[in-house]
């Protein structure tokens, strides 16, 4: 459950983004790679106990997770892996992880009425 | 609704520490190595055994991560290390800024190698960067061959992989095909060195004591 503390950096990085604002942020957009093991799930309930009570509890999230890249060796290409087959279109077995995409958060929609 | 484009990264407070703790390491020349496993890998012991195996050699410390308890603190304290204590308080993995408190309160002047052990989670302690030179992960055989497959972030990150408990292969107490979890966790980081060891009996020790002073000369330079 790391994402209790990726929760309590996103309130802290929203309500910051809501003060400058002057706004009630609605949805939230997440990009993250693979590697940060972020559970959907588990995060939206670590955000909603934080949140409770606050201008923040309704807010949704929409979370996008990257794939990994990687370089296949032997065909010198460029690929999406799939980390429970592990392996290059190609067939080759043989390649290198390209870094994994860090935890960012992309877009805040705010309510304007 | 008014879309904001915000583009920060999440976890930045973490990264700063970390940066700041990397900057402090480098500056005074500093091996850290964050050790990472399931609950009872071994990580304790296999530290303990290193201590007193290297005594006269290198001079090691321990920051030593645990949800409550201090036993695992107490157990490194027997060996006359010094070693500092970090209570998560029911978090599952260490965090940057709580390194940094600890590195303040060891001699780090006096030590060559500071070891992190990491809250007993083969998944958590892998997202969070320490500012450390590299991770150790430990994968003892009773827990299955297939945990490179299954738990590839903390395989794809670390620079050694310690297969622990290899005593238990002899009698065949355990299934565990080393070959099939050394492949696995190769294709996933084809630079991991991989060294089967016994914490218990000492076998295997030796290669990777050779690789900590390799590397604690290295870090010198
Ligand atoms: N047979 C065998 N047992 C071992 C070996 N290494 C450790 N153990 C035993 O495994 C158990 C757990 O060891 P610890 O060193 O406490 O493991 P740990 O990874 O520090 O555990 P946590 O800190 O709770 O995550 C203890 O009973 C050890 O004696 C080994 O090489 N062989
Ligand atoms: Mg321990
Ligand atoms: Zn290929």
């Amino acid at each position: 459950m790391h994402e209790m503390m990726v929760a309590q950096s996103l309130m802290a990085i929203i309500s910051n983004e809501a003060a400058k604002h002057d706004a009630k942020p609605v949805v939230a957009r997440i990009s993250c790679g693979m590697l940060n093991s972020i559970n959907d799930e588990a995060l939206c309930f670590a955000f909603e106990a934080i949140a409770k009570d606050t201008l923040y509890e309704d807010l949704k999230f929409q979370i996008e997770h990257k794939p990994i890249r990687a370089r296949c060796e032997t065909c010198k290409v460029e690929f999406e892996i799939e980390l429970s087959r592990p392996e290059c279109p190609c067939g080759s077995e043989k390649f290198e992880l390209l870094a994994d995409a860090p935890l960012i958060l992309e877009e805040i929609d705010f309510q304007t009425d | 609704m008014e879309k904001v484009d915000i583009g920060k990264r999440i976890l930045r407070e973490n990264e700063k520490y970390a940066f700041e703790n990397i900057m402090f390491l480098a500056e005074r020349k500093k091996l850290c190595l964050n050790m990472i496993s399931s609950p009872g890998s071994g990580k304790t012991t296999i530290l303990t055994r290193t201590i007193d195996e290297l005594k006269g050699k290198l001079r090691i410390g321990v920051i030593e991560g645990d949800i409550q308890t201090d036993l695992d603190a107490e157990r490194i304290r027997a060996t006359e290390a010094p070693v500092v204590q970090i209570n998560t308080e029911g978090a599952c993995h260490l965090s940057a800024p709580q390194i940094s408190a600890a590195l303040k309160r060891l001699p780090v002047e006096d030590l060559d190698l500071i070891f992190i052990e990491n809250v007993g989670n083969l998944v958590c302690p892998s997202a969070f960067e320490l500012g450390e030179s590299g991770k150790i992960v430990v994968l003892s055989v009773a827990e299955g061959d297939d945990k490179p497959a299954k738990y590839p972030a903390i395989f794809a990150k670390s620079k050694v992989l310690l297969i622990n408990k290899i005593d238990l292969l002899d009698g065949g107490h355990v299934d565990f095909d080393i070959e099939r979890a050394k492949a696995d966790a190769r294709r996933l980081n084809k630079a991991i060195e991989i060294l089967p060891i016994s914490a218990k009996t000492g076998e295997g020790m030796g290669n990777w004591y050779d690789r900590l002073e390799k590397w604690v000369k290295n870090s010198r330079l």
